[in-house]
């Protein structure tokens, strides 16, 4: 194939970017990504920088053991509507996953605020959901909000932490 | 009552915003019909039978008069010149077009109100004791920790994509007066025994819909500064683990009976000691913040007892019966919670005229605090007014057609929109509450009956709480017609239980007499002072079924 594939990849920043893991093992100067089923035997296998998808009923505990050497893990979210992807995100940032978090499937843009505050780096869209919402769309959408009340979520300011900044005349958080 | 900071006020005009750009991405294509539906549920907007209609929240049923005057003025210019007040406290409107809805949710933000998760897989308005702040049962008004979860829960993340739909009720009386054990989560305010403590005892895996169930208690006690980081990790239990192959079986509800309390319990435990919970709880300073707003008005010092109520009450029998059956105690000496019904003889159960907004916000503005309560029997409530305006009041009410003495009573039916609007209902409700409400019309007599709770639902997914019900209907289809399923024995006090069916479903025509022969069976066998729920519980179901049987003897026999 000379056509190149359009990028379905969106980084934090709302940029749609070259996904830097493929499937092939074949091919070996990009990261690879793998089921989690050959998570032992890639591991054994190479060197280059590994991924692993997951279901979102994956059992977070069963990873820890592969954390360090773990660059990324894909959550697949098999449907926009089914939000357990957020809650394995979140547990596998407590357990202490450091890589890149990925959720793998149709989100819509105005999932991409609370993904990035679940603890997800990125999200590869399927291709007719990518086309259909650009780049702006996206960042539009994780700007609607700036503000939230949840305090454990990381990507934008809390208001109850606010609150407490401005009770005890600190600057705000 | 609470008032918007500059961060809620932020937070609610953001939201309308979002959800213009919102509809403007589905006009524009970007977002799908299947895309576009959950984020407009989450805005409380559903496409019904023969129009959208937008279900307003009314965050655990307290409201203003600037409020009810802004609903009132809704009402008028986007529907038809009304409201209906729901079962879960909150209004809808039957009519507004889709162009009009992003105008009117910013009237709503103007008045520190809004449409956010009134509907959708997710955490809906939190519903509240109406008598908070009045009753003399009470540990703690519920309201403060009400609003701290509806903060919490509005737009949260994780938790915005539930299995299913997700429901949480407080009380912090020792009566329930918000149906806590047929909630998702109730939450009930409880002293501990031996240190005096102010906590929540956490029921779980109650909910009605088409399968009933009592909720079980999975914490008996949980310190109050704990509270957002248990319930971040019961929602994540559920989120996880809640069924999501078929929607009839994704409530917690289901979740909890298929695995188990125990089991539930232990994961929930599991997941809370794993948290950082200094990372999620509120402070707390804001705790106390919050709870600040809802600290008792100023009330005057009066005698316990108001000379001119009683005079007024001896001169004028009719004020006399609707004091004896709509008023409430007030803890506060000389002051009275009063219901004002909205179950008119023959009128639709919950709905109220732009111009009866009006009338009542002045009352409230005038003699209760400007504080106004909306119940989930789909009345509202002024809270806290003195004995001595009581007579004003209720010729004030007259004149607005909103005095009728039915609280409690018979002809006080609980009745979901039905057929008439619903898009999911498979019968009507209304034509049915109308006609029980016109064959018990006769004051003398409902009040010989005493209170008694009818509840109807147009279909299996229960809105109209006929589990619930002392008498339960069911409007259900059977091959193309109308039929009403009737239950015995529901209650959704503290001693809740799920009504029992009587028998083979009835014609809408037969359902005021078979109502009838119920409530003939307890004149008869009731002994002196027992109230229709307990002869019921007393006899048990037999003699009623035998009654009901005969109500329908054809139907009966096929």
């Amino acid at each position: 194939m000379t056509g190149q594939s359009p990028m379905t990849l969106l980084n934090r920043d709302g940029v749609f970017v070259a996904d830097p893991f493929v499937r092939d093992a074949a091919e070996t100067d990009a990261g690879l990504l793998v089921p989690l089923a050959d998570v032992g035997a890639a591991l054994a296998g190479n060197a280059r920088p590994l991924g692993v998808e997951v279901a979102n009923t994956a059992d977070p505990e069963a990873l820890v053991v592969h954390f360090e050497r773990l660059a990324l893990i894909s959550i697949v979210f098999p449907a926009f509507s089914d939000g357990r992807g957020f809650s394995l995100a979140r547990r596998l940032r407590r357990l202490g996953f450091k890589g890149a978090l990925r959720a793998t499937g149709p989100l819509i843009a105005d999932q991409f605020a609370y993904a990035l505050d679940c603890g997800f780096d990125e999200i590869d869209l399927p291709e007719d959901s990518a086309a259909r919402q650009p780049a702006p769309i996206w960042a539009t959408a994780r700007a609607a909000m700036t503000l939230g009340y949840q305090r454990n979520s990381a990507a934008k300011g809390s208001i109850l932490d606010q609150r407490k900044a401005a009770r005890t005349g600190a600057s705000h958080v | 009552m609470y008032r918007y900071d500059e961060f809620d006020e932020r937070f609610v005009r953001e939201r309308v915003a979002q959800f213009a750009d919102q509809v403007n991405r589905r006009l524009a294509g970007a977002l799908t019909d299947d895309e576009f539906k959950p984020l407009r549920l989450k805005n409380g907007l559903y496409l019904q039978l023969h129009a959208y209609m937008l279900r307003i929240a009314v965050p655990y049923g307290t409201l203003n008069s600037a409020q009810l005057r802004q609903l009132a003025l809704i009402g008028e210019k986007f529907d038809k010149g009304y409201g209906h007040f729901t079962t879960r406290q909150n209004l809808q409107f039957n009519w507004p077009k889709l162009r009009d809805v992003p105008e009117i949710l910013g009237l709503l933000a103007d008045v520190q109100m809004h449409a956010i998760q009134t509907s959708g897989n997710c955490i809906r308005n939190v519903t509240a004791d109406h008598f908070s702040g009045v009753a003399a049962d009470e540990i703690e008004d519920p309201r403060p920790v009400a609003e701290l979860i509806r903060q919490w829960s509005s737009l949260h993340p994780e938790f915005s994509y539930l299995p299913r739909k997700f429901k949480i009720a407080v009380t912090g009386a020792r009566e329930d007066r918000a149906v806590v054990m047929a909630h998702d989560i109730g939450l009930r305010i409880v002293r501990q025994g031996e240190t005096g403590e102010v906590g929540y005892q956490i029921i779980v895996g109650g909910g009605l819909g088409r399968t009933p169930m009592i909720g079980k208690i999975v914490r008996e006690f949980l310190p109050k500064p704990d509270l957002l980081a248990y319930l971040d990790a019961l929602m994540r239990v559920y989120n996880a683990e809640g069924r999501r192959d078929n929607k009839y079986k994704a409530r917690v509800k289901i979740l909890v009976h298929e695995i188990g309390i125990e089991p539930f319990r232990a994961r929930v435990e599991a997941e809370f000691a794993a948290l950082d919970r200094s990372a999620i709880n509120a402070d707390p300073a804001e705790q106390a913040r919050i709870a600040a707003y809802f600290a008792p008005p100023a009330y005057a010092k009066l005698p316990a007892v108001s000379q001119a109520f009683e005079a007024a009450k001896a001169a004028n029998p009719a004020f006399a019966e609707w004091a004896t059956v709509n008023l409430f105690p007030h803890k506060q000496p000389g002051y009275a919670a009063l219901t004002i019904s909205l179950k008119g003889i023959g009128e639709t159960p919950g709905d109220m005229t732009s111009e009866q907004m009006r009338a009542v916000a002045d009352l409230a503005e005038r003699y209760s605090f400007d504080e106004l309560r909306v119940t989930h029997a789909q009345n509202l409530v002024l809270p806290h007014v003195r004995q001595s305006d009581l007579f004003t009041i209720w010729q004030a009410l007259g004149a607005s057609g909103l005095a009728t003495a039915n609280a409690g009573l018979i002809t006080d039916i609980i009745a979901c929109p039905g057929l008439d609007y619903c898009a999911l209902a498979t019968a009507r409700s209304i034509p049915i509450a109308q006609a029980i409400s016109l064959r018990f019309a006769d004051i003398g007599r409902q009040r010989d009956i005493g209170p008694l709770g009818i509840k109807i639902s147009g279909c299996i997914n229960a809105c109209g709480h006929h589990h619930v019900g002392h008498i339960g209907i069911l409007g259900l289809e059977k091959r193309g017609e109308e039929s009403y399923q009737i239950t015995l024995g529901g209650d959704p006090t503290e001693n809740a239980a799920i009504g029992d069916i009587l028998g083979p479903g009835l014609t809408a025509d037969e359902v005021p007499d078979a109502v009838e022969r119920l409530v003939g069976v307890y004149l008869d066998q009731r002994q002196a002072g027992e109230p229709f729920i307990s002869a019921v519980r007393r006899l048990g179901v037999a003699p009623f079924k035998a009654a009901f049987l005969q109500s329908a003897p054809a139907r009966a026999a096929q």
